[in-house]
């Protein structure tokens, strides 16, 4: 019984009520006509489109910066490497490769910047990379219109100049992850081989980088930042370090999730992606300085099971699509829960 | 203590460094309003009619800033509990005067007891205060779309079939306030040079300055800025911090309800889903334009605050326009420079923290300078 308890205490009562949620929405789901196989296969192409996305939290979080709610600029290094791959001519497999490689000096850049920025503010870097976020997606939707693509697909047809507000990645990198060692079970289940190994590669990767000497020395800086000091660790660059890998990630998790999308979507388009990715973290168990690879898979899984359940479930049973609302509501009050834990704050 | 003896270069530097954003703004407004083409006079009655829409909204933060927990990005409670006050009006049709205060008096508990339970939830992560409202905002937000887009019609009674969605449940995405549009700002309006000047609501305003003026020389005021200013030395006086802090949320989330009301008033329609989530970051803005930082704000921040940011937000699309040839440019410089702003005011506190506290060892450093000194 006590045993019992002290799990209780150490998951907390939002995830075990999250969990509960979902295995209830998985057990009503035959009842109401809606194929289990369908959903399980949604869900799974959901989590590894938001995975890496999700994984981009955990470097920021293990060097004590906080969540990444400035995930939006890691998001936008993304973006440019998207386009300028399409831009620059490249198609299929290859134009994915591209982008990823495009994106990786924007983000290096970006992240190195906002990293600097955090190490001038810490103790407030949570609102401060809110808006940071926030500023660049406003910034660039004036250079989306001012850049000099013309790419026939991307820009707009009448003028000839300035993006569009979405732009189809089909015959670029659309799938380019999906259908790679695709299969089926039976009718309805897909598993998207490519997507789930390219999240198990980069979860790997983080993994790794977090055992080596450098990584050891991230967690020590985000767990006790004095003790990281005195043992001759420069804090600073640690940090930004942290930064520009998160930032990375960010921009890699957005190609991943286009590539499965099919739209590259500008503007403000990513201007609120960060609270789901900040969420589905915090559900899997991480609090805000603490994270492991874990979280993450356990997690996006039911953040997104939530996401690709509830609408169908919802609607089969009371005819009503709620599932934004639930969403809004799940999300937010998960984020709540993690800033209000006193135990943690203080460690 | 003495004072830290700096050069005319670092004192000026300091002044410029304090006023960072209102002057860069007065630059950006100096720039804009020629390239936009508009006439004094018509610039001169948008200031003004924004003026009696916003101030009130903006004057709602200054409590909690005086009670040391920031910018109170969770106003926008106080916003919904305003509308859902509008929403039953215009369902019972009362309109005017009469119907503007029945609202407040509708959004009055609900502020209450949503800013009671906010400044609960702020008390469990001080320090991170102004995330952590940021948060509570959209969360309430959800909370709200479920009562209103789906407890209004079923569980809540709502006659008129013009404020519900057509599927019988459901508010509208935009409710027509045509039962008090303007009846604030055209009770007692005179018109001065070719100026409409809405007197009742800038009365208002300065009837609420006054309050906070007064407020301010209270006790429980001079308990906020006592717990504003160490939380620690505060309690140690006899103060009780957490109570001081929820009431002061208390207060801002009432007010910001009745701001809201008087905003909508001068619209003239509410988008339901909408209008509350853009509230808070524009009275923030505003206020941090003016010159107000986390921990210092003034009833001068929110005046010029209001001026200089609303004159940049009338000029931008047309200054866009006729500089680049895109107004849509100008709209995201404006979209772009409202967060930027709130960006840059928000790093320069936390530098600034930072600096205060390599200036409070120099001082000391310099004192024990000055010891050896008479010593010799």
């Amino acid at each position: 019984m006590i045993k019992i308890r002290q799990f209780i205490h150490s998951f907390g009562w939002p995830r075990i009520i999250i969990g509960l949620f979902l295995l209830s929405l998985f057990i009503i789901a035959p009842f109401v006509g809606v194929k289990i196989s369908t959903s399980l296969s949604d869900t799974l192409i959901r989590f590894g489109m938001n995975g890496v996305m999700v994984l981009a939290m955990v470097p920021m979080i293990h060097s004590g910066c906080g969540l990444n709610f400035g995930l939006p600029l890691g998001i936008i290094a993304g973006l440019l490497g998207g386009t300028l791959s399409i831009q620059f001519g490249f198609t299929g497999g290859t134009s994915f490769l591209m982008a990823i490689i495009l994106a990786t000096p924007f983000g290096i850049l970006f992240g190195w910047g906002y990293g600097k920025l955090l190490n001038r503010v810490k103790g407030g870097e949570m609102m401060i990379a809110t808006y940071v976020g926030f500023s660049s997606v406003a910034f660039m939707c004036m250079m989306w219109l001012l850049l000099p693509y013309n790419h026939p697909t991307m820009v707009w047809g009448y003028t000839g100049s300035g993006l569009r507000t979405t732009i189809s990645t089909e015959g670029f990198y659309l799938h380019a992850l999906n259908n790679f060692l695709q299969f089926r079970i039976g009718e309805k289940f897909l598993f998207p081989t490519g997507m789930i190994l390219f999240f198990a590669l980069m979860a790997f990767l983080v993994w790794a980088f977090l055992h080596t000497k450098t990584g050891t020395a991230m967690t020590a800086v985000g767990s006790n930042p004095v003790f990281a000091r005195a043992s001759g660790i420069n804090i600073d660059r640690t940090r930004t370090m942290s930064v520009i890998m998160s930032t990375w990630l960010g921009a890699i998790g957005i190609l991943v999730y286009q590539q499965s999308f099919g739209f590259i979507q500008l503007y403000m388009g990513p201007f609120y992606m960060a609270l789901p990715a900040v969420s589905a973290i915090l559900i899997g168990g991480a609090s805000v300085n603490k994270a492991s690879i874990a979280n993450v898979v356990i997690g996006t899984f039911l953040f997104q099971g939530i996401l690709t359940m509830t609408p169908s479930v919802m609607n089969s049973i009371i005819h009503t699509d709620m599932s934004e609302v639930i969403r809004i509501v799940v999300s937010n009050g998960m984020i709540l829960y993690a800033l209000t834990r006193k135990a943690e704050v203080s460690r | 203590m003495s004072k830290l003896r700096e050069t005319k270069g670092q004192k000026l530097f300091n002044v410029i460094e304090k006023n960072a954003v209102p002057i860069l703004f007065i630059i950006i407004c100096a720039i804009g309003i020629p390239f936009s083409g508009y006439s004094l006079n018509y610039l001169g009655q948008e200031i003004i009619t924004r003026i009696g829409r916003n101030s009130f909204l903006i004057i709602a933060l200054l409590i909690p800033i005086m009670a040391g927990m920031g910018l109170n990005f969770g106003m926008t409670l106080g916003a919904m509990a305003g509308q859902i006050g509008l929403i039953f009006i215009t369902d019972w049709k009362i309109g005017g005067i009469p119907g503007m205060i029945l609202a407040m008096i509708i959004s009055t508990p609900i502020s209450a007891i949503l800013g009671w339970m906010c400044g609960k939830i702020l008390n469990m992560a001080k320090g991170r205060e102004m995330v952590t409202s940021y948060i509570i905002g959209f969360f309430i937000n959800g909370v709200y779309q479920l009562i209103v887009l789906y407890g209004m019609g079923p569980v809540i009674p709502i006659k008129d079939p013009a404020l519900v969605l057509p599927r019988g449940y459901g508010i509208r995405n935009t409710v027509n306030l045509i039962g008090i549009r303007r009846s604030m700002d055209n009770v007692l309006a005179i018109r001065i040079f070719g100026l409409s000047i809405p007197v009742l609501t800038l009365v208002v305003i300065a009837m609420l300055c006054f309050f906070i003026i007064w407020f301010k020389k209270t006790k429980l005021g001079q308990d906020m800025r006592a717990v504003g200013q160490d939380m620690e030395v505060a309690r140690a006086a006899g103060i009780k911090v957490e109570h001081t802090r929820i009431v002061s949320i208390v207060i801002s989330t009432i007010l910001a309800g009745y701001g809201m009301i008087i905003y909508l008033q001068n619209m003239g329609t509410l988008n339901t889903y909408n209008s509350h989530m853009q509230i808070g970051m524009f009275s923030i803005a505003a206020l941090l334009v003016g010159g107000a930082t986390v921990n210092k704000a003034s009833i001068g921040n929110v005046f010029l605050g209001v001026t200089l940011f609303h004159v940049m937000f009338i000029v931008s699309p047309m200054a866009g326009k006729n500089l680049i040839g895109q107004a849509q440019l100008g709209e995201f410089f404006r979209v772009f420079v409202s967060y930027g702003v709130i960006t840059l005011a928000l790093v320069l506190y936390e530098i600034r923290k930072r600096r205060a506290r390599y200036k409070t060892g120099r001082l000391l450093a310099q004192d024990q300078a000055d010891m050896k000194e008479v010593d010799v």
